[in-house]
């Protein structure tokens, strides 16, 4: 016998399946825990965070603890009888804790990654999204800046103004800050222009809402997923070249442990004990893979249409 | 086309001469020049001469206007420590850069765009994952971690290839990779999906309808439209790896532009610095601005300035 479905029968229906439909939060929070490269990349940016936070209770010995007659010792996986699970990546050439070392090196590498992002972010974002907002000759004295700060090599010039006016943590993080907000004007600039032409902008406009509230409320929040894209890659950048200035001396001094200076101290003795350039390396390595896995997961995950 | 390229020489121009302001600027930020010359423990006099022989007491709009007229006649001024003028030392190590950083792009593009073109052809497939995998552990690499490691694979514990030095062209193969290896995954990138969006396209699907072999229409019909922007981004690549050139000059102790750029930075040598930086920024304004025209004169829709 065909069944006849009555009115309230589908009304019914429909109502069930919008019940169980998933909400919107509920679809994200699915697409987040099954892309592989989101979810591997948060978990190692997790740990290295959580170990550069507990630094004073995770490692060992003191970085700074130099005890000459243990020099370097070799990691526990060399087969040498120097090989003590009393530091199981071995010591340096002063006698320091590896160990130690890598996990207060985490440390200055989050904190040039964070603040230098910070500082390029504030500075890129705000003519980014003046240019693409205002156009005609904001843009285009913007697009004339963009293309000055592109011209002059970032690393180059970094090392020409650090080694003017000395280096320190501090100088670091300003002078990578002030270099690398290219990226963030390009984007936020294109990204401005999409979102300016919608309707619910000139439905703002045409209510009298003030540039800054259009500029706050309107675009802000629709251009936020490119940001956070660019930020996790900006933030990569600065860890990377932090590293390079680093390795040339030129980045943050010794004693401070810095994973490049690490790799700088051991520049000489390679050959001889390749692990102590490795493991520094390694680190460095995973640190940069997790932040740019979980920049283009969010990328994926906040924009599924634009994937491929 | 002339009207678009005029503007884009003039654009070309002023960021070459903001540039000029710039790094100029840099040897008066940095304090009085005549004292970092004469060294520590020098007497007034000394100073005083020096002051005079650089000319550094002429006010510093006049000492800019004649640097820069000067550098317009390829005179950077004398170097403070090599005794002899920048221009020469300059263009005696630029060539072994380009040099340099021609291997470098070359290998990228040698790498990238058959994988990029593989990956596009069987989108998700194996090749696909593996090709996008490997761009995002290149990407994640420290060029000079990864140079050291080529140093201790290649050429101690194989012995394959020499470590130092820029006298042969085994010289120049580790460096090059090193250098090479970065710019490979925005290559490949850009290369896949540009094949991509070309294969979808009607004269593509012509092309396969009137019976042309597969490979024809890859490599005669979307290959070459495909490929129009990968030569734009190679080309400020390009540019970018001139600059970036200094790790990797100073690892491998090349005799280029970069490691004369990391000895100056060294002995506080200010007019080669600022020399370097502004033929390095002239370099790259030229390159884009051929890149921009090369787009323009190949496809008319980007003449809109």
């Amino acid at each position: 016998m065909a069944t006849v479905e009555t009115a309230t029968g589908a009304a019914a229906r429909i109502g069930v399946e919008q019940v169980l439909a998933p909400s919107p939060a509920a679809l994200l929070r699915r697409r987040v825990f099954r892309h592989w490269g989101l979810m591997i990349g948060g978990v190692i940016l997790g740990l290295i965070v959580l170990m550069a936070l507990l630094a004073p209770v995770l490692a060992p010995y003191d970085p700074y603890d130099q005890q000459l007659a243990r020099k370097l010792i070799p990691p526990i996986w060399h087969a040498s009888a120097k090989a003590t699970w009393a530091h199981p990546l071995g010591t340096d050439h002063l006698g320091r804790d590896y160990l130690t070392r890598l996990i207060y090196g985490a440390r200055i590498s989050l904190l040039i990654g964070v603040s230098a992002m910070l500082i390029s972010g504030v500075i890129g974002t705000a003519i980014g999204v003046l240019a693409g907002y205002f156009g005609g000759r904001v843009d285009m004295a913007v697009t004339f800046i963009i293309t000055t700060r592109l011209s002059m090599p970032v690393v180059l010039v970094a090392l020409a103004v650090v080694s003017i006016i000395g280096s320190s943590l501090a100088v670091v993080i300003w002078v990578l800050g002030l270099l690398i907000w290219d990226r963030f004007a390009v984007v936020m600039r294109s990204a401005t222009q999409q979102v300016r032409s919608r309707e619910y902008v000139t439905a703002a406009q045409a209510v009298g809402c003030s540039t800054p509230r259009i500029l706050l409320t309107e675009i802000a929040p629709n251009v936020l997923n490119h940001l956070i894209v660019v930020a996790t890659l900006e933030m990569a950048h600065a860890i990377l070249l932090e590293a390079a200035l680093s390795f040339l001396g030129l980045g943050v001094q010794p004693p401070t442990p810095s994973w490049g200076l690490m790799i700088s101290e051991a520049k000489g003795l390679m050959f001889f004990d390749g692990w102590l350039i490795s493991i520094p390396g390694i680190a460095l390595f995973l640190l940069v893979l997790a932040i740019n896995l979980l920049g283009d997961g969010l990328r994926d995950v906040t924009a599924p249409e634009n994937r491929g | 086309m002339l009207a678009f390229a005029s503007k884009r020489l003039g654009v070309a121009l002023l960021v070459a001469l903001t540039v000029s302001l710039i790094t100029f600027s840099m040897i008066h930020v940095s304090g009085d020049p005549a004292l970092a010359i004469a060294g520590e423990g020098a007497g007034a006099e000394t100073i005083e001469a020096i002051r005079k022989f650089y000319g550094f007491d002429r006010p510093i709009a006049v000492q800019y206007l004649d640097w820069l007229s000067g550098a317009l006649h390829g005179d950077f001024g004398r170097s403070y420590t090599l005794r002899q003028p920048v221009a020469d030392v300059i263009f005696a190590r630029l060539p072994v850069t380009i040099a340099l950083g021609a291997a470098a792009i070359g290998f990228a593009l040698v790498l990238a765009i058959p994988l990029g073109v593989l990956a596009a052809v069987k989108p998700n497939s194996l090749a696909d994952r593996l090709a996008l995998t490997l761009a995002v552990v290149g990407q994640a690499m420290p060029t000079f971690w990864f140079a050291l490691t080529l140093i201790l694979w290649l050429g101690v514990n194989w012995r394959l290839l020499p470590i130092t030095g820029s006298d042969s062209w085994q010289n120049f193969v580790m460096p090059a990779i090193a250098l090479g290896y970065y710019v490979t995954p925005a290559v490949m990138r850009l290369t896949r999906a540009g094949v991509l969006e070309v294969l979808a396209s009607d004269y593509i699907r012509t092309a396969r309808a009137k019976g042309l072999r597969p490979m024809t229409v890859l490599f005669k019909h979307a290959l070459r439209n495909a490929i129009i922007p990968v030569v734009s981004l190679a080309a400020v690549q390009f540019g970018f790896m001139l600059g970036g050139s200094i790790v990797i000059e100073t690892i491998f102790q090349i005799n280029g532009l970069g490691y004369l750029a990391w000895e100056s930075i060294q002995r506080k040598d200010l007019p080669t610095m600022q020399a370097i930086v502004l033929v390095l920024a002239v370099i790259y304004v030229t390159l884009t601005l051929a890149a921009d025209l090369l787009n323009a004169f190949l496809d008319p829709r980007l003449r809109v300035a």
